[in-house]
Order: structure tokens, then C-alpha cells, then sequence
């Protein structure tokens, strides 16, 4: 296992690699003097030249790389030219909600997706596994922020007066300013500037409801996630429910799942411990590669429901030229990206022997 | 045998070739998914090619100080004419700009569909040339090729469409072009296990051994050989390309105004969402319905030309 695990692991480091590079050759094409774009249309050149001096812009491009790769391996992605504030910084502040948005959405997507695909295997033909079939081929064809508004004038316009009624918009309801766990435990007085990565882990305001024993705070930043997470979760959950049930469905015709039968198994146990296990696998894979999708997902619904995240920001500081931002972003996300695949393929290792030694 | 009589390969190749695609379309025809994916694909294409004809009205004039026109607020509702309403001169109402929404809605049938189609034509083409190329040639070319690809893989992608949309500049044309990239290397991989499960067999060692060059053997034997996974990925990928096409418009960076196309008239009249949904409904609605089309078409020609699937 520890050798298939490190297999993997050098597989990876080459991808982050180019990633890197990638996006390095990416900020480099953009049209434009940077030192015009960072300092503005005024700038001298004596004022430009120590720009590119600070900046290591004055070396040649083999140079820049080697800067450019050290500085982001001590977490250092450079300043935001729109908030002249450390990329590193603003990302503390913003992954948090988006990654909360999309841990609600793929919880929607597989809470819902599995027992729905396993279910439509079982009763292969029924109306119930037509119903799911169209479901999902409607689930897939339908542009998430098309889905995001449908849903937020559905739930915060025509059941306005109603127990259904869902806040459209941003992450808690205005005014709330919960109480970060650091302090209400007292590891931190107020005023006092915590980890970075506390403070990250303080702003899912989920997590941080459950860490204060704030459930005021956690039914209300549930209700705010609903519309969210339904629409970034409902093309990953239409693909997951399809590949569950093709899975089931061909597990089930396999020669063990008859013999499981003819020895007088009960059918929950044929279909529940002897079936699934093995129909599973192929799904945790589906859900590895629906991280892209929630991803994008996040940056267009994030723009809907008014959410400051990543992705929001990112298609704000487009508009915005912010390139450093964009650059930082980017890389991280798809890093980010890069190892989640690489714990999925782990996973399915230790699931399924057979991979592991091929 | 199979020595001895070496000319006879050839036509039972293209006797089996011939058989199996006669197959694929009857199977096709028994599959409901890709009888209605093409029924509303074909519907599309008329409606596309004679837009004109469709749309009642010019899709980027102003209704503003137009004679016959009521001369009412822009964001009209819409007139639907089965529900009992008078005034049938604007079906889908008027957008916040006083155009008429039908019939930008119907020009925007154009945009996507040649949206869609375009970029994975062009990704089909780049990704199987690179693809073809790398399982061919073996060695160093496939080695740095395949890697590009995982790279470009590594990236959502959408956020390398992004990414590539902000270097090259907001445009319809710049975001196909990002949206190319990131199909090329789903074609690559595909053409490339193709390759390599051919490259071996004896019919193309016969013919190297024949001295025919590379360029015939990829053409004559390899692509027709590796097309049909092609193209059933190529007919699911139109759907999404038509997908991100709209996402990158409705974020602004795709279509600009006043170009009647389906994300860009979504993010137009997003902020009016709660007084006029109908602005919203109906663009995404037919984006909704386009993508529908290619996906059972796909679904049922995966079905069809899969002959691990064939029903016998």
C-alpha cells in the first residue's frame, strides 16, 4: 500500500509542476507593462525600474521561475492589486466559503444520489427508475446559474410567506456577527491576531456554530446554504445517481450476487453488504472527479447568491485586471484540485485491491 | 491462414465496417433517447438557420418610440396568446432594454449551437491529431504531449477557460478558443488509447511492411479505426461546451451586448430576477433544452455504436 501511495505521490508532483509553470507562462503572455498595471499610467521609469527590481522582473524569465516557485512554496502569492493585500491573506479570508458551500453540495449529492441510483438499480424498469433516469438527464443539461436563480425567486419570491421561505442571498442573516471559537474558548483575547489557520476554520460558520454550541447560528447558516448547495450540488448529484445505478445494476447480474441469493441470503444483506460494497467503487470515483464541477459551480453561484468566496472574487478581480489575484487563485484551486484527485485515486486503492497492483 | 491470404483482409475489414455502422443506425433507431435528443437537435437547426423567419422582430432593436408599439415600460410581461392575452405582439414580453426577448431568444438558437459545434470541432481535430500522434510516435513525443494534457486536466475547466478568457481578453471568439483548449485533452486520451490498441495488430504491420507511409496508415486505418468513441464523446461534449459557452457570457466574459446569446441576455436582466423572472426563465430554459438534445443524442448513440452493449 505505502508503495502504491508514493507511486502516486511522484505521479502528482510533476502536475503541480506544471500547473505552475503554466500559470507562470499564463501571468507572463498577459498583454501590457505590469509595473503600469500595478502602479498605474503615471508611473516613471525610474519608479518602474525599482519596481522590477523588488520584484525580481529584471531577471531573466529562468530566474523569475525559480522566484516565482519559492515564493509560492513559502506561501507567499504576492499582493492583490485591487486590495493591496497579500493573495495568501485574502484566500484565508474567502476559502472558507466556498469550501463550506462545497462540502453542503456534495453532501446533497451523494446523501441524495446514491440512495436514489441503488434504489433505481433495484427496481430496474420501474416507474421510479424511468423518473430517475429523466431526472438526471434533465439534472445535467441545466446551467447552474440558471438553476441558482430559478430557485432563489422560487424559495425567497413565490413561498415568501410560507414555512419554505429560504434567504436568497449572502451567508447569515445581516447584523449576525458570531463569535469565533478561538475566543469563545479563550485561547485568544479580543483584539488578538489568531493562526491563520484558525481563523480559516473560524469563518465556515458551520463548523464554528457546532465548535461554540451556537445552534441559533447553525440553523441560520444552514437555511442560508440551502438554495446554494441545491444548485451547485444537482449536476454532481444527477451524474452520481447515474453511475450508482449502472454500477448496481451491473454488480447485481454478477455470478456471487446469485450464489449470495441461492444460499438463502436475505435480500437486504445480498443487496446492502454483498452488492453495494462493490458497486460503490466505481462511484467514489465519479464524486472525485465532481470536485471540478463544484468548483465551477462555486464561481457562478457564489455571483448569484451574493457569497464572498473564491470564486466571486475571482470573477470580480477579471473584471478588475486583477492579475495576481487571478494568478494565486488559480493555482491553488487547481493544486487543490490536483491532490483531491490524488486522495480519491488512494482511496480506490485501498478499496480495490486490484488497482493498488497493477 | 491468416498469412496465406493476406489481399482478403482488406475487404472483410470494410464489409465488417460497413455492417457495423448499418448496425449502429438501426440500434439508434430503437433507442427513445436518440430519437428525441435528434428531434429536438433538428428542430434547433431549423429554428437556427431561419431565425429570421422565427423571430418576429429584430432581436437588437429598441422597441423605444417604434410606431404600432404600445410605447410601455421595458420588461414588459410576456403576451402568451394560449393564456388569454390580447396583445400578442411580444411573445416573451420586452427585455429591460425594450427588445423583443423571443425573438432574441430564437437568434440566440444561432450563437450556441455554432458555439458548441465550433469548439468541439476544433478540439476533435487538435485533440486527435495530438492524440494520434502521441500513441504513434511512442517514446519522447508521447511522454511530453500526454503530460501537457494531464496539466491542462489538473485545471476546473472552467477556471482555465477563465483564465484564458482574461489573458486574451473578453469575446465570444476568445471564449470558444479557451473553451477548446480545455476539451483538447479528453480527444487526446481517447485517440490515443485508440492508437495503441490498433498500432500492433497485424493488418498495420502488414501495410508498414507493404512500405505505405505513416500518413496513409494513420489516415486510411488508425482514425477510421479509433472515430467511433469520438464521436460519442464529441455529441455529449457539444452540451457541455454549449454550457460553459453561456457561463462564460453570463460572467461577462464571452458574448458582449447587444449579442443575442443565451448566458449573456441571463446575466443582463440577473439583477431584475424578482420583478421580472421571465427575463431569466426563458434564455435558460432553452439552454436547458439545447443541451438536453445532445446529451440523449450521445447517450443514445453510446448506446448504439457500443457493441459491448449491443442488445442481441
Amino acid at each position: 500500500m505505502l508503495k502504491f501511495v508514493l507511486r502516486r505521490l511522484t505521479f502528482s508532483i510533476p502536475v503541480l509542476i506544471g500547473i505552475l509553470l503554466v500559470t507562470f507562462i499564463l501571468a507572463r503572455a498577459i498583454p501590457g507593462d505590469p509595473c503600469l498595471a500595478v502602479l498605474g499610467e503615471r508611473a516613471t521609469e525610474e519608479i518602474c525600474e525599482t519596481f522590477f527590481r523588488r520584484n525580481g522582473l529584471d531577471q531573466p524569465l529562468p530566474a523569475q521561475l525559480l522566484i516565482y516557485m519559492r515564493n509560492f512554496l513559502g506561501g507567499d502569492l504576492g499582493d492583490s492589486l485591487r486590495f493591496h493585500r497579500p493573495v495568501m491573506e485574502l484566500l484565508v479570508d474567502r476559502l472558507p466559503t466556498t469550501v463550506e458551500l462545497g462540502f453542503f453540495a456534495l453532501l446533497f449529492a451523494i446523501s441524495v444520489g446514491v440512495p436514489v441510483g441503488v434504489l433505481s438499480a433495484y427496481r430496474h424498469k420501474s416507474a421510479l427508475d424511468v423518473g430517475t433516469m429523466i431526472g438526471a438527464n434533465i439534472g445535467v443539461s441545466m446551467p447552474v446559474f440558471w438553476l441558482g436563480l430559478m430557485l432563489a425567486y422560487l424559495f425567497a419570491v413565490l413561498l415568501k410567506d410560507t414555512p419554505f421561505a429560504l434567504p436568497p442571498s449572502g451567508r447569515l442573516t445581516p447584523g449576525a456577527n458570531p463569535e469565533p471559537f478561538y475566543l469563545v474558548a479563550g485561547w485568544y483575547a479580543e483584539g488578538e491576531e489568531p493562526l491563520g489557520i484558525l481563523r480559516f476554520f473560524s469563518r465556515i460558520h458551520t463548523l464554528n456554530a457546532v465548535l461554540t454550541l451556537n445552534g441559533e447560528l447553525l440553523i441560520d447558516a444552514l437555511r442560508h446554504l440551502i438554495l446554494p448547495a441545491v444548485a451547485v450540488g444537482t449536476i454532481p448529484l444527477a451524474i452520481i445517481a447515474r453511475m450508482s445505478r449502472s454500477s448496481v445494476l451491473e454488480v447485481l447480474n454478477q455470478d456471487y450476487v446469485r450464489t449470495a441469493r441461492a444460499k438463502g441470503l436475505r435480500e437486504h444483506v445480498v443487496v446492502g453488504k454483498h452488492a453495494l460494497k462493490n458497486a460503490m467503487l466505481p462511484v467514489i470515483t465519479v464524486i472525485g472527479l465532481n470536485f471540478g464541477l463544484v468548483i465551477s459551480g462555486a464561481v457562478l453561484t457564489e455571483t448569484i447568491f451574493s457569497l464572498t468566496g473564491v470564486g466571486r472574487t475571482l470573477v470580480d478581480s477579471i473584471t478588475s485586471r486583477d492579475y495576481t489575484l487571478v494568478q494565486g487563485f488559480t493555482v491553488v484551486i487547481a493544486a487543490g484540485f490536483v491532490i483531491i484527485n490524488m486522495v480519491v485515486d488512494i482511496l480506490y486503492g485501498y478499496l480495490d485491491p486490484r488497482i493498488r497492483f497493477n | 491462414m491468416e498469412n496465406s491470404e493476406p489481399a482478403s483482409l482488406a475487404p472483410s475489414e470494410n464489409y465488417r465496417s460497413a455492417n457495423l455502422w448499418l448496425e449502429a443506425l438501426r440500434n439508434l433507431r430503437h433507442s427513445p433517447s436518440a430519437l428525441i435528443g435528434s428531434a429536438v437537435i433538428g428542430a434547433l437547426v431549423i429554428i437556427a438557420v431561419f431565425a429570421p423567419a422565427f423571430a418576429t422582430h429584430d432581436p437588437i432593436q429598441t422597441m423605444i418610440g417604434v410606431p404600432g408599439e404600445t410605447g410601455r415600460l421595458p420588461s414588459k410581461p410576456p403576451c402568451i396568446p394560449l393564456l388569454g392575452c390580447e396583445e400578442p405582439q411580444h411573445i416573451l414580453g420586452l427585455d429591460l432594454n425594450a427588445r423583443d426577448l423571443y425573438s432574441r431568444v430564437i437568434f440566440g438558437t444561432r450563437t450556441s449551437l455554432s458555439v458548441g459545434v465550433i469548439t468541439i470541432s476544433l478540439s476533435i481535430l487538435v485533440g486527435t491529431a495530438l492524440g494520434i500522434s502521441a500513441g504513434y510516435m511512442g517514446g519522447r513525443v508521447d511522454n511530453v504531449i500526454m503530460r501537457l494534457m494531464d496539466v491542462v486536466l489538473a485545471f476546473p475547466a472552467l477556471l482555465l477557460a477563465i483564465s484564458i478568457v482574461t489573458i486574451l481578453g473578453p469575446g465570444l471568439t476568445n471564449a470558444l478558443l479557451g473553451i477548446t483548449i480545455t476539451f483538447i485533452p479528453q480527444y487526446a486520451r481517447l485517440s490515443r488509447a485508440s492508437v495503441l490498441s490498433i498500432k500492433e495488430q497485424e493488418f498495420i504491420i502488414a501495410e508498414q511492411a507493404l512500405g505505405a507511409s505513416p500518413l496513409r496508415i494513420v489516415l486510411a486505418h488508425i482514425l477510421p479505426n479509433a472515430i467511433t468513441p469520438i464521436i460519442v464523446q464529441g455529441t455529449l461534449g457539444v452540451g457541455t461546451a454549449i454550457l460553459d459557452a453561456a457561463a462564460l457570457s453570463f460572467l461577462g466574459l464571452g458574448a458582449q451586448p447587444p449579442t443575442p446569446e443565451w448566458g449573456q441576455i441571463l446575466s443582463e436582466s440577473r439583477n431584475y430576477l424578482f420583478t421580472s423572472p421571465h427575463l431569466v426563465f426563458f434564455p435558460g430554459f432553452a439552454i436547458m433544452i439545447t443541451v438536453l438534445g445532445f446529451n440523449l443524442l450521445g447517450d443514445g448513440m453510446r448506446d448504439a455504436l457500443d457493441p459491448r452493449l449491443n442488445r442481441s
